[in-house]
């Protein structure tokens, strides 16, 4: 028995690869939370407007790096994040004034705008691999471990190794401030608290004065802020790639269900849930396992539960289980 | 000028085909209250919508301070003075009491603070609950959420769809007298009651309203005394 030695492969293996990619699903979560709490539909296009958006990053992160412009030690695609926020801001307010706001006025029916959506996804879609391809695109530049493993093992005399990306650090970090930013703009200013009253109620919004067409639109500036710093983050954890981004639909929606649909913590406490459980079930735990348990009762086989090709089932099933026992979700959303 | 402060002259008009409004009139002079009673499916609150805008007009005006806005949308006869706090779904759930008056002031420049203050001063309760979800409330205490939300907005008049229903009788009264005093700060009242006797004994005109159309108006004083009011509509 080990105990040291198991925590640090679990933390290596588990808890830190988790941490990151629960921060990543927590923002996409976020954007099609908010989009469901004020726009009212489920947006299918919300895998595609974070490849759009981390598309537009890169093009102006290989422009910044062509005229040697670098971050230092962090990645170039840092510094090319807010432009390629406002070229997505640009371009979903453009989709919204050209299309979902015919639907709008006409009062159309949540199920027609998530099918008006899917549309929309299909056309990023092809534009994405349009202007991009379809290959794997690493963007990553600067620094790469944070705690490299081979120091970690000197410097602590352990068997295990910690490796800690710089990728995941930051990844952690922006979405800490991402997060901290976007619930002070809900919870604090004028417009903010005008975006959850029309969520809240979108009549008595009207009689109170508010204008439905200013919520909608920072609302999409917000998601595109939102999507793209998830897809950017994503992208530099691992890589790019069109149509992986389309995958992370799954994922994101079920962390957006489980966390209660609306919700914006409840997103950010579903994008954990998500993305520890497909980590948790994914992964072999026979080393943790290994330094952890006494000896003899140590598993013979990997003590894996599942293959890593299953890992969307793992959203798919949690996703199935809230909508039939808790269907507002763990923060008391609105039902979908 | 004996043109009342606003008036809803002669509106009819209905969803669909038929007409809910036959010609029916309502006013209320300022600082006064008006109020609506009439049997189920008289047109009541159609007739408060009307007024509000929230209906489209066949045939009638709405005038307010002697200018049409017949024509203008709700939000903005808001902005002209009107306050409108529907029958149900009056409040932000979600939302805290102070962020629910907030809302209230949105169109609003400048410091909300001494309308806040004056609706606290009102609604006491409100002031101890200020930094609690709306949604927690009781019934009566959502519905003083739901005035102080309109009075925010600092209206000239202030429309109340049912302000009593589904409250207890203590808890009526005591909206009854709120109301009233909110009257007497110069803010025109036009409600629609279910609970007639109560709301014509504060009313200084009532409007009795069968099918649309006026069927008697007066005082709420001498609408209580007629007798032909009170045996077809107060039950004797």
């Amino acid at each position: 028995m080990d105990i040291l030695n198991a925590l640090v492969a679990f933390a290596n293996f588990v808890f830190v690869p988790a941490m990151a990619y629960g921060a990543q699903l927590a923002l996409g979560a976020l954007g099609v939370t908010l989009i469901y709490g004020i726009l009212r539909f489920s947006n299918f296009a919300h895998g595609d407007t974070m490849a759009f958006g981390t598309m537009c990053t890169i093009l102006v992160t290989w422009g910044l790096q062509s005229w040697g412009i670098s971050a230092g030690p962090l990645p170039t695609a840092l510094l090319a994040l807010p432009i390629g926020i406002a070229m997505t801001g640009l371009f979903l307010v453009a989709t919204d004034r050209t299309v979902y706001r015919f639907y709008r006025r006409t009062r159309a029916a949540p199920v027609i705008l998530t099918m008006v959506s899917l549309g929309v996804m299909f056309v990023m879609n092809g534009l994405v691999r349009f202007i991009i391809g379809v290959e794997d695109i690493g963007f990553a530049d600067g620094a790469r471990f944070v705690v490299n493993a081979r120091d970690f093992r000197d410097a602590t005399g352990l068997e295990e190794g910690l490796a800690i990306r710089s990728t995941q650090v930051i990844t952690v970090v922006v979405t800490a401030i991402a997060v901290a930013l976007l619930f002070w703009f809900l919870n604090r200013t004028r417009t903010g608290k005008s975006m959850r009253a029309f969520s809240d109620n979108e009549d008595l919004a009207l009689l109170s004065g508010i204008n439905p067409e200013r919520v909608v639109m920072v609302t999409w500036l917000i998601v595109a802020a939102l999507a793209t710093t998830a897809g950017v983050l994503y992208g530099l954890d691992k890589s790019f790639k069109a149509f992986t981004y389309f995958q992370l639909l799954l994922p994101i929606f079920a962390a957006a269900v489980v966390g209660g649909f609306g919700s914006p913590i409840g997103a950010v406490a579903g994008g954990f849930v998500i993305a520890f459980s497909e980590v948790g079930v994914t992964y072999a735990w026979k080393k943790v396992a290994g330094y952890a348990l006494p000896e003899g009762l140590q598993p013979d086989g990997l003590g894996q539960l599942l293959s890593t090709d299953y890992k969307f089932a793992v959203s798919f099933a949690i996703l199935v289980v809230v909508l039939l026992f808790r269907p507002t979700g763990l923060f008391r959303g609105k039902s979908v | 000028m004996s043109e009342p402060y606003l008036i809803g002259d002669r509106m009819t008009g209905g969803y669909g085909a038929t007409n809910i409004l036959n010609g029916c009139t309502i006013a209320v002079e300022k600082g006064e209250i008006a109020v609506i009673v009439g049997p189920n499916g008289a047109g009541k609150s159609t007739a408060m919508k009307a007024v509000f805008g929230m209906l489209r007009l066949r045939s009638g005006h709405v005038r307010l301070d002697g200018q049409d806005i017949t024509a203008l949308s709700p939000q903005d006869r808001v902005a002209r003075g009107m306050a409108f706090v529907p029958q149900t779904n009056n409040i932000f759930t979600s939302m805290t009491v102070e962020e629910n008056l907030e809302m209230g002031a949105f169109l609003r420049r400048g410091d909300i603070r001494p309308t806040m203050e004056m609706v606290y001063d009102l609604f006491p309760i409100l002031r101890d609950k200020r930094n609690q979800p709306a949604g927690e409330l009781s019934g009566g205490q959502r519905q003083q959420v739901a005035v102080g939300r309109a009075l925010m907005t600092q209206p000239k008049v202030l429309m109340l769809d049912e302000p009593t229903a589904g409250v207890s009788p203590i808890v009526m009264d005591e909206l009854f007298d709120r109301i009233i005093e909110v009257a007497r700060t110069g803010i025109s009242i036009l409600m629609v009651e279910q609970n007639a006797r109560q709301a014509l004994m504060i009313a200084h005109k009532g409007y009795v309203l069968v099918q649309g159309a006026n069927r008697f108006t007066g005082t709420g004083e001498s609408l209580m005394a007629d007798p032909e009011v009170r045996r077809t509509f107060l039950g004797g």
